[in-house]
C-alpha cells in the first residue's frame, strides 16, 4: 500500500519536472520580442476595452500609442486628459488635450409628447425596427426606445426610463466612449462638452421635417423656426434641414435660446430652477429630464 | 409528377379568398399622390411644377439612375404640390400630388380595349417603348424591366420564364390577370421574345390555378415557342431563382443573375404592362391590386390608378373591418406591414391584406431547440438558426462566409420555427450590415 | 382610427407548430411503448415512470425559479419528455430514490447547467441514465422477468437480458446456437417479451410511435433508419464471418435499447445534427459504436454510450457538414 503511494508520488513528480524543463526551453525558443513599454502603457489605460478610442481594446490602443509619432487623433475618452498626459510622460511625447465629454440623447419624444400611431411587434431592436419602417410614432427621426444603446453601454451608464420610454444617461458613469453613438440607428446620441455640475443645453430633437409635420407628430419637436439661431449671441447655433443644432464648443450656457424656443425642444439641465416669470409663455420652458 | 424546385419550401394555407373574382375598375380618386421612388434605384427627377396641368399618361418625372424608371401621371388635373408623403415603410418620400379634374388622356395613347396582335416593331423600338413607359417588375421587386431586357455583354439570353406562380397566400391579382387578359399576355410574351431575341418562353403556373393553366395552355398551343408548365404548389416558387430551377432545372449561381444561366424572368403583370406600353402606347399608370383578408367584407381584385390611397381601396372592398389588426402591402409572407392606410398605391403594390387582430400578433419567442426545421425549409440551402445567432452577436465576417447574402428573405424559416423565433428579422439585419461592409470594401 | 395597427417585419403568418406541440407529439408517440411496458412490467413501470416525470418537472421548476431566476417554462413539456425517456431507460425494479437521483441529475447537470432547453450538448435523459449506470451498476443491470413478476416492484424476480445472456455465453466460450435456445424467438422479441429497460422491450410499439412522429413531421426518418441500418450491416458482416460467435443482425436490432435509442434518444432535436448529411454521419457513428461495444466491449449493451459519444461530435458535424446551397455547384466567373 505505502509503496504504491510512494511510487505514484515519485513518478508524477518526475513527470512534472521533465515537463517543466521542456516547457522552459520551448518558451525560450519561441519567445516573441515585444516592446516592454506596451505593458507599461496598457497598465495605465482603464482596461475597459470599450473601443471608445477606435481601436480593438486597450492592448491594441497601447500598441498604437507606443508606435505612434504624435498623439494626434489618439485619445482615450474613458481615461481622459489625466491618463493621456501620464502616458505621454512615459513615452516622452506631447499629450493632446480634449475637453471631457458626455453622451446626450437628442430626442425628447416621450410617450406624452409623441403620440403612438401604431404598435411594433418584431424583434426588440432599434436597428431592425429602423430598417423596417419609420417607427411607432409619426416621427421618423426620433427614439425607438428598444434600447440598443443600453445593450452596448459597457459602463452601466444608460437605462430605459419605463415612463418616458427613452434611455437616460447617467452623467457620472458616462465615459463618452461613443458606443451608444454608434449603436443608435437614428444617430440620436451626441458626445457634448461636459460642463461643471453637468450643466447642459442642447436641442433635444433630430426631426428634419417641416415645422407643421414635425409639430403634429411631437409636441416638443424642433420646428426649424430659427428663433434660437437669431437670439444666440455666440453664433453657437446652426440651422440645417429645418433643425437647430447647438455647438457645445461654442455655447456659453447663456440660456437665451431656451427661453426663446416656442416648442421647448431646447433643454437645459443642471441649472437652478428659474423664478416663475409673469410672462406665461416662457414660464414652462424649463424641462428637466 | 409536376415540376417544382427541390430544396426547402413550405406549404402555408393558400387562403385565396378573392380567386375567381372579376377585376373591377376602381373609380379615379379625387387626388392622387404619385411617389417619385417606385423602383429599386434613385428617385425619379420631377419635370413638372406646382400648378401645372397634366394629362393622364403624361410623364411627370424621369428616371435618371441606373435602376430607375419614368413616372407618369395616372390622372388628369392640376399638380397641387410636390411634397413628402409616407410610403409603405412609413418614411416620408417626395411625391407629386395631383388634384383630379376629368380624365383626359395624353395624345397618342390608344384607349380601345381591342386585342392588338400585330407585332409592328423591332427589338430596339420595343425596348424604347418599354423604357419610356416606366415599366418595373410588378411582382413586387420593382426592378426596371428595360434594365432586365438589356443583356450584359458576354451573356446570352436563351429563354424567357414567365412567372404566373403567385405563391404568396391570399394574393390573386396575377391569377385574375391571366384569366381575363390571357390573350394580351401572350402578345406581351411575343414582344419580349422579340426584344430579347429568344425563341422559347415558359410560363410557370402553380397547380392550384387549374383554370388559368387551362386557359394559358389553350392560348399557347396556337403559338410557337410558348409552353405552359403546371407546377406543384410550394412556397416560394414565385421566387425568381426557384421558378427558374423548377421550370428549366438550371440553378442561378450564388450571387449571380438569371441571365448567367441564359434565362430572363418576368411576372405576368409585367408582361401585360409591356403589351399595353408597346401596342397601345400606354405607360404604366395603373395596376391590379388584390384587397383581401379573412375579415374583409368583399375580397376583390381591383384595377387601380397609381397614387390612389390604400384607404380608398379598402373602402371599395367593404371598408376597414372592425377587428383589423394589421394592414399589409403585399402578401403575408413577404409583404410590408403598414403603420397607416393613407399611403399611395405604387407600381409594386400587388395586394392589400388585412389581418384580424388575433392573427396580427406574433407568438412569444422561445429558445431555439435546434430542431433544424429552418434548415430543412430554407430554399437557398442556408442555416437560418446560425445566421440569426451570428447576426445577434454582430459577427458579420462569419455571416458573410455563411453566405447570408444568398438569403432571398422569403420568410420560410420564421414561418416554420416552432419556437417562434424572429429568424428573418435578424438575418435581414445581418444582410444589411454585411452589404454595407461589402460595399465599403469595393470602394 | 381608434385602434392602433400592428407593424412587424414579414412573414406575417406562422405555422401552427410550437415547442409545446412537438413535445406533446413525442409524448403521444410513446403511448404504445408505455402500454406494452405496463403489460410486461406492471407496477414497477408505473411507479418508475411517475416518479421520473414528476421529479424532472419539479427539478426544472426549482432550478428555473430559484437558481437561474429566469422565466419558468416547464409548460413547454420538455421536462416531461426527459422524464419519460429516462424512465424508459431504467429497469422497473430500481429503488425510487435512485430514480429521483437520476432525474435530478438529468435535468440539473444534463440540461440546466448549459442554460436549459436548446443549449445542452448531451441528451439529458441519457446523461441521467449513464450516471445511474456508473453509480449503481448492480441495480441498473438486474432486470425483472417479463410478465411473470409484473405485480411486484422492488422484490421482482430478476433475470438477464437477451444481450446479457449472449455476452455471458461468448465470454464462457459456449456455442451460440445452444445459447439461442434460452432466448425468446424473434417474434417475441419484436413484441416485447424480454427483460430490459421499461421502454426498450417492444420494437413493434416503438416503430408505431416512430410512424406517428413521421406523420406529425416531428422527426425525419434519417437518424433512426440509418442507425438501425448501420447496426444491421455491421452485425450482418460479423455474423456472416463467424455465425458461431456472433448473433444474427435481426437479433441485434430487436434486442437491447437499439430501437428506443435510434428512434427517441438519438433523434433528440437539441442534440442531433442540423443537416441531413450530418444526421446520416451521426447515425452511422452511433450504429458502429453500438456494435463495437456490444461485440467487443465489456458491457453487453452500448447504445447509450454510443449516442452520448456521437452527441459530443454534433457541434463538429454542424461546423463542417453544411447543407448544399442553392446555386453552389455552378462555378461563378
Amino acid at each position: 500500500m505505502t509503496t504504491t503511494i510512494l511510487y505514484t508520488i515519485l513518478s508524477l513528480s518526475l513527470l512534472g519536472t521533465v515537463a517543466a524543463i521542456a516547457l522552459y526551453f520551448v518558451a525560450q525558443r519561441f519567445k516573441v520580442f515585444e516592446d516592454p513599454r506596451i505593458d507599461i502603457v496598457e497598465a495605465e489605460l482603464p482596461a475597459a476595452n470599450c473601443g471608445g478610442c477606435g481601436y480593438a481594446g486597450c492592448r491594441n490602443f497601447a500598441e498604437t500609442l507606443v508606435k505612434s509619432v504624435t498623439f494626434e487623433g489618439l485619445y482615450c475618452p474613458v481615461g481622459g486628459n489625466e491618463t493621456m498626459s501620464r502616458i505621454a510622460g512615459i513615452l516622452g511625447r506631447e499629450a493632446v488635450k480634449q475637453d471631457p465629454r458626455v453622451a446626450v440623447l437628442r430626442c425628447n419624444g416621450t410617450c406624452e409628447n409623441r403620440p403612438r400611431t401604431n404598435r411594433y411587434d418584431g424583434a426588440q431592436s432599434c436597428t431592425i425596427a429602423s430598417a423596417l419602417y419609420s417607427g411607432e410614432t409619426g416621427c421618423q427621426y426620433g427614439c425607438h426606445g428598444f434600447g440598443d444603446c443600453v445593450v452596448v453601454c459597457n459602463f452601466d451608464a444608460l437605462h430605459m426610463d419605463p415612463v418616458t420610454g427613452l434611455p437616460v444617461v447617467n452623467d457620472e458613469k458616462c465615459t463618452a466612449c461613443g458606443a451608444c453613438v454608434k449603436a443608435c440607428p437614428r444617430n440620436l446620441f451626441e458626445l457634448r462638452k461636459r460642463w461643471k455640475g453637468d450643466k447642459k443645453i442642447y436641442v433635444a430633437c433630430m426631426n428634419e421635417d417641416k415645422g407643421g409635420v414635425a409639430k403634429k407628430n411631437c409636441a416638443v419637436a424642433c420646428i426649424g423656426c430659427t428663433k434660437c439661431f437669431k437670439v444666440c449671441p455666440y453664433e453657437a447655433i446652426v440651422m440645417k434641414n429645418n433643425l437647430a443644432f447647438i455647438d457645445s464648443d461654442k455655447c456659453k450656457l447663456c440660456r437665451k435660446c431656451v427661453t426663446e424656443c416656442p416648442t421647448n425642444s431646447i433643454i437645459e439641465v443642471g441649472f437652478p430652477v428659474r423664478k416663475p416669470k409673469v410672462d406665461e409663455q416662457t414660464s414652462e420652458s424649463t424641462v428637466n429630464i | 409528377m409536376l415540376r417544382t424546385f427541390h430544396k426547402g419550401g413550405i406549404h402555408p394555407p393558400e387562403s385565396k379568398l378573392s380567386a375567381h373574382k372579376p377585376i373591377q375598375v376602381l373609380p379615379v380618386p379625387g387626388t392622387v399622390a404619385i411617389l417619385l421612388s417606385q423602383h429599386m434605384g434613385a428617385p425619379a427627377k420631377v419635370i413638372v411644377n406646382k400648378g401645372d396641368e397634366v394629362k393622364t399618361g403624361q410623364i411627370i418625372a424621369r428616371g435618371e439612375g441606373f435602376l430607375s424608371g419614368n413616372i407618369h401621371s395616372s390622372v388628369s388635373g392640376k399638380v397641387s404640390r410636390i411634397e413628402e408623403v409616407q410610403d409603405v415603410s412609413g418614411y416620408r418620400r417626395q411625391a407629386v400630388f395631383i388634384d383630379v379634374a376629368g380624365d383626359e388622356w395624353e395624345d397618342g395613347i390608344n384607349l380601345d380595349t381591342n386585342l392588338d396582335k400585330e407585332i409592328r416593331y423591332d427589338g430596339p423600338e420595343i425596348l424604347k417603348r418599354i423604357t419610356e413607359a416606366g415599366i418595373v417588375g410588378m411582382g413586387g421587386a420593382t426592378f426596371p424591366t428595360h434594365v432586365k431586357l438589356t443583356v450584359p455583354r458576354g451573356k446570352k439570353a436563351e429563354c424567357l420564364v414567365i412567372n404566373g406562380v403567385e405563391c404568396e397566400p391570399y394574393l390573386t391579382s396575377d391569377h385574375a390577370l391571366m384569366l381575363e387578359k390571357g390573350e394580351e399576355i401572350m402578345v406581351g410574351i411575343q414582344l419580349l421574345k422579340k426584344a430579347l431575341q429568344v425563341n422559347k418562353a415558359y410560363i410557370g403556373i402553380e397547380n392550384n390555378k387549374p383554370d388559368a393553366i387551362e386557359k394559358m395552355r389553350d392560348l399557347a398551343s396556337a403559338l410557337d415557342g410558348i409552353e405552359v408548365f403546371a407546377l406543384q404548389v410550394k412556397y416560394p416558387q414565385g421566387g425568381e431563382k426557384q421558378l427558374i430551377k423548377a421550370i428549366t432545372g438550371r440553378e442561378v449561381p450564388s450571387g449571380g443573375l438569371p441571365v448567367d444561366v441564359g434565362v430572363v424572368a418576368f411576372n405576368v403583370g409585367t408582361v401585360f404592362a409591356v403589351y399595353e406600353a408597346v401596342q397601345k402606347n400606354k405607360p404604366l399608370i395603373d395596376r391590379i391590386v388584390t384587397v383581401t383578408g379573412k375579415a374583409v367584407k368583399n375580397p376583390s381584385n381591383f384595377i387601380a390608378r397609381i397614387g390612389t390611397s390604400i384607404s380608398d381601396l379598402i373602402e371599395a372592398a367593404g371598408g376597414m373591418p372592425e377587428n383589423a389588426g394589421k394592414v399589409i402591402s403585399g402578401g403575408p409572407m413577404m409583404g410590408k406591414a403598414l403603420s397607416g392606410t393613407n399611403i399611395p398605391v405604387v407600381k409594386g403594390t400587388s395586394g392589400i391584406l388585412i389581418l384580424a387582430e388575433e392573427e396580427s400578433t406574433r407568438l412569444k419567442t422561445q429558445p431555439c431547440i435546434r430542431c433544424a426545421k429552418c434548415v430543412t425549409v430554407c430554399p437557398m440551402g442556408l442555416e437560418p438558426y446560425l445566421l440569426m445567432t451570428l447576426s445577434e452577436r454582430s459577427l458579420f465576417d462569419r455571416l458573410e462566409t455563411e453566405h447570408v447574402m444568398d438569403c432571398i428573405e422569403c420568410g420560410s424559416c420564421s414561418y416554420t420555427c416552432p419556437a417562434s423565433r424572429p429568424l428573418l428579422d435578424f438575418i435581414r439585419l445581418g444582410k444589411s450590415n454585411v452589404g454595407k461592409i461589402i460595399r465599403t470594401r469595393k470602394k | 382610427m381608434s385602434r392602433l395597427l400592428t407593424v412587424s417585419p414579414s412573414p406575417h403568418i406562422a405555422s401552427d407548430q410550437s415547442v409545446e406541440k412537438l413535445m406533446q407529439g413525442v409524448v403521444i408517440s410513446l403511448i404504445p411503448a408505455f402500454l406494452v411496458t405496463l403489460y410486461v412490467f406492471g407496477l414497477g413501470a408505473l411507479i418508475i415512470t411517475t416518479i421520473s416525470v414528476i421529479t424532472c418537472v419539479l427539478a426544472e421548476l426549482t432550478i428555473q425559479k430559484y437558481m437561474m431566476k429566469t422565466e419558468v417554462r416547464i409548460h413547454d413539456g420538455s421536462a416531461i419528455v426527459t422524464g419519460l425517456l429516462l424512465a424508459f431507460n431504467l429497469p422497473s425494479n430500481l429503488p425510487w430514490w435512485m430514480v429521483v437521483l437520476g432525474a435530478v441529475f438529468a435535468i440539473g447537470i444534463g440540461k440546466m447547467t448549459y442554460g436549459g432547453l436548446g443549449n445542452n450538448p448531451f441528451n439529458p435523459a441519457l446523461v441521467g441514465r449513464v450516471f445511474l449506470l456508473i453509480s449503481f451498476p448492480v441495480q441498473m443491470t438486474s432486470w425483472p422477468l417479463p410478465v411473470e413478476s409484473r405485480m411486484q416492484y422492488l422484490d421482482a424476480a430478476t433475470g438477464a437480458t437477451p444481450l446479457g445472456i449472449l455476452k455471458e455465453a461468448v465470454r464462457n466460450g459456449e456455442s451460440l446456437p445452444d445459447v439461442m435456445n434460452q432466448i425468446p424467438d424473434h417474434m417475441q422479441l419484436f413484441l416485447g417479451q424480454m427483460g430490459g429497460s421499461l421502454g426498450e422491450i417492444s420494437a413493434l410499439a416503438l416503430v408505431l410511435g416512430f410512424f406517428w412522429l413521421l406523420y406529425k413531421r416531428i422527426l425525419t426518418w434519417h437518424i433512426p433508419v440509418f442507425t438501425v441500418a448501420t447496426v444491421f450491416v455491421f452485425t450482418g458482416i460479423l455474423w456472416l464471418a463467424n455465425p458461431d460467435k456472433n448473433a444474427t443482425p435481426l437479433f441485434h436490432i430487436l434486442t437491447g435499447g437499439l430501437m428506443l435509442g435510434a428512434i427517441y434518444m438519438a433523434t433528440d432535436l437539441v442534440t442531433s445534427p442540423m443537416t441531413k448529411t450530418g444526421m446520416i454521419i451521426y447515425a452511422a457513428g452511433i450504429g458502429i459504436i453500438t456494435v463495437v461495444i456490444r461485440v467487443f466491449g465489456a458491457y453487453p449493451e452500448g447504445v447509450s454510450f454510443a449516442i452520448l459519444i456521437m452527441n459530443a461530435f454534433v457541434p463538429l458535424i454542424n461546423k463542417y457538414i453544411k447543407p448544399k446551397r442553392f446555386g453552389e455547384e455552378v462555378k461563378h466567373g
